[in-house]
């Protein structure tokens, strides 16, 4: 779904972020008392596109541990990830010691909370915000240890800000967007009344994302029953979206080809900017030279995507999987991984470490990626309850707000029909 | 000695008697224990999937969570009342058409070309086959790039003699026939090659007294090539209808989600049973919609096999 190329996204940061790296002396603690045995033993990680887990990193946990080798197995998507996770699941064998789970997905994992062991120990209690550990809890056990989040802020073209007369400068930027999603649909009039050529943001859809993430229970209370349909947010969201879209967007559907591509040709000037969709954008526009970020985001913040790290109980080894687990998403090893990779780290303690404050990316005009980001993390006010079906909804909403934005239903029509869709999920 | 050639002469006849019983069974189960085990392992991977598949269609079936409560039909009832089970029934069946129709045709002439004297025949041959042995999944990859709405190769050249874009991804009719280009650019050449080879087969003298009757070429193509064909075109055609009904790939990598388009445009029955199955982790509906997809698929095979023996006993008629 939305979040599958996010790792791509991802990975391809890891090239381009020129960091200014300090040798960090800390080693963070690593004899943990979990693991038991002194056999030699190999651990599977399975993870999707790019975590960051490099080979020195892995080494390094082979040198702690002597007897056990971690051997990384790496999905391309996240989508080919998942489809693995559940039918391996449902075969009962064959999955890693250690699988990686994408947020988007979490909410179906949580379901079979009785499949994973509880990862709650007392090296881990506080390491995250409280709603990134809800995120990872299924019946009060903690089966997902967070890796990295996806704290929103705003990507713009500068070069098509200034045809447009606007400001260019990131933090008049931020000051012209500070404000609700009502401010930035006015700034999107003032964009496109300039008649640019290029529209104001990229999607309706993807523009959807960022409302549906800013409300507690958006598609589904927080007990799991469904009101995506008679809630009124969702409803009102859908058509303040599409009205907007109707003049600011450039209709081009969020991961298709056609988007990447208007990407590249500077169709659209602003992009919600979850931390991994700089890879992203880095990736697909890899000449361009005006992508700037700007430090704010429409009604305060929000959050889009980020992964967990499960174990499986169907696993021979979950007592040293489990140490695995929580060795490497501590907040050292996981600064390592956003300088490898760019996955920026869901650990509270890591907002404070010099290498993530200081961090800067060269592609987005040497903008402070470290200090941008944690202060998006922190203006995060809001744990969306995610449920199992909230998946198959956002699918069904999603593809209402395509049908509008291809032209193919009036908006009226269009909601009637995501309605209908959302009954035959039950 | 007496005793002994009784002993021998009591024996004998017992041991013909075993040998000829061996032999006779040799005879009558030797044949069935030689195909046995194409028809052991068809019930271990077809015949048990079919039935466990039906088994599973009758109760509430969590993918993952497992066998749930004996349901009954409820979720044949539940599929057949979703109107995007319909929508995938004729979805599947226009990009059965628009695939199957053209191939076949265009996949005859094809043959007929390459069984004249050609230079360089082996090349020609293999050439056709080429686009058969490209992963399904790359040739989708390649195609849906092409077939971008706004930025897409077929599009822009579209635009330079001045037809306005199509949206192959909006309407349903565009989009089929794009996934059906896929299809056709898969099979044509190999399903060439089956009928080139039954070309071969027809005798050559039947060309050669037709052309002193004073037959040209076309003629002779539609009246010794295409009645000799029979059979194999019958194959052939067979075997793109079972294809072309199960057809999976090309529609689910036709765009970046693969659920079969926002409004259902390309969204074939097996699409709806990946997304029930798998997205929806719901087995057992998936399981309803697998069964509703065999019942179809053997319902038009029959229909095939109607249309066969006609023909058969047209043949029979002739000669």
């Amino acid at each position: 779904m939305k979040l599958s190329r996010r790792t791509t996204a991802v990975a391809a940061i890891a090239g381009a972020a020129a960091f200014a790296l300090i040798a960090t002396g800390c080693s963070a603690g690593g004899g943990t008392s979990a693991a038991e045995t002194t056999k030699p033993i190999t651990l599977t990680l399975a993870t999707f596109n790019n975590f960051g887990y490099d080979d020195a990193l892995l080494a390094e946990y082979h040198k702690l541990h002597p007897n056990i080798t971690v051997v990384q197995n790496k999905a391309a998507t996240s989508d080919a990830a998942q489809t693995n996770l559940f039918t391996k699941l449902a075969a009962g064998s064959g999955l890693g010691d250690v699988e990686a789970v994408d947020g988007d997905w979490m909410p179906k994992v949580r379901k079979y909370g009785n499949k994973f062991v509880d990862l709650a120990s007392a090296d881990n209690k506080g390491r995250y915000s409280s709603w990134k550990t809800a995120g990872g809890t299924a019946d009060g056990k903690q089966i997902g240890l967070g890796t990295d989040i996806g704290p929103e802020a705003i990507c713009y073209r500068s070069d098509l800000f200034a045809k447009a007369g606007l400001p260019t400068d990131p933090d008049a930027v931020s000051k012209l967007l500070t404000g609700d999603w009502k401010t930035y649909y006015a700034a999107g009039k003032t964009f496109a009344d300039a008649k640019t050529g290029a529209a104001w943001f990229d999607s309706a859809g993807a523009t959807f994302q960022g409302l549906a993430n800013q409300y507690k229970n958006f598609f589904e209370k927080s007990d799991g029953t469904v009101v995506a349909a008679t809630n009124p947010d969702v409803k009102a969201a859908f058509e303040s979206v599409l009205k907007a879209s109707s003049t600011q967007s450039s209709h081009l559907t969020q991961w298709s080809n056609d988007w990447s591509a208007g990407m590249a040709n500077g169709a659209y000037a602003t992009m919600l900017c979850p931390a991994w969709m700089l890879g992203v954008i880095q990736g697909d526009t890899p000449k361009a030279t005006d992508w700037k970020i700007a430090n704010v985001f429409p009604n305060g913040g929000g959050n889009w995507g980020g992964s967990f790290l499960l174990v499986p109980t169907q696993g021979k080894h979950t007592a040293e999987a489990k140490a695995l687990v929580d060795w490497i998403t501590a907040p050292a090893q996981q600064i390592k991984a956003f300088k490898v990779a760019g996955t920026f780290p869901s650990q509270v303690a890591a907002y404070t470490d010099p290498t993530l404050t200081g961090a800067t990316n060269a592609f987005f005009n040497n903008a402070a990626i470290g200090k941008i980001y944690i202060d998006r993390a922190n203006a995060v006010k809001v744990t969306p309850f995610k449920g199992t079906q909230y998946g198959s909804i956002m699918t069904a909403v999603q593809n209402g707000l395509t049908r509008v934005e291809t032209g193919t239903q009036s908006v009226s029509d269009s909601w009637t029909q995501v309605v209908s869709d959302i009954k035959a999920l039950g | 000695m007496t005793t002994s050639t009784l002993r021998v002469a009591q024996r004998t006849p017992r041991r013909i008697a075993l040998s000829q019983k061996l032999g006779r069974w040799d005879i009558r189960f030797s044949p069935y224990l030689y195909i046995s085990p194409f028809f052991l392992l068809f019930a271990v991977v077809g015949l048990f999937p079919l039935l466990y598949t039906g088994w599973v269609s009758l109760h509430a079936w969590d993918l993952i969570g497992g066998q749930g409560a004996f349901i009954g039909a409820d979720n044949f009832f539940w599929v057949l009342q979703q109107q995007k089970f319909w929508i995938a029934l004729r979805n599947t069946f226009s990009i059965f058409l628009l695939s199957s129709v053209p191939q076949i045709i265009i996949a005859l002439v094809i043959a007929a070309v390459l069984d004249t004297n050609l230079r360089g025949k082996t090349f020609w041959r293999m050439g056709v086959l080429l686009p058969y042995i490209v992963m399904p999944v790359a040739v989708s990859l390649i195609f849906s790039n092409m077939y971008g709405d706004k930025y897409g190769l077929v599009n822009t050249l579209l635009g330079y003699v001045g037809i306005p874009g199509i949206q192959w991804h909006s309407n349903p009719l565009a989009s089929q026939f794009a996934i059906a280009t896929m299809v056709n650019f898969r099979w044509t050449g190999y399903n060439a090659l089956i009928l080139l080879a039954g070309m071969q087969a027809i005798p050559r003298d039947y060309y050669e007294a037709a052309t002193i009757d004073g037959a040209g070429a076309l003629r002779r193509f539609f009246s010794i090539t295409v009645p000799q064909l029979r059979p194999t075109l019958i194959f052939v055609i067979i075997t793109a209808t079972i294809g072309g009904l199960q057809i999976f790939d090309e529609p689910r990598l036709f765009d970046q989600y693969g659920t079969g388009g926002a409004n259902s445009q390309w969204l074939t029955l097996t699409i709806y049973l990946y997304n029930l199955g798998w997205g929806q982790l719901n087995f057992g509906r998936a399981a309803a919609v697998a069964w509703l997809l065999f019942l179809v698929i053997v319902l038009i095979g029959l229909v095939n096999l109607g249309i066969t023996r006609r023909i058969a006993s047209n043949e029979g008629r002739k000669s």
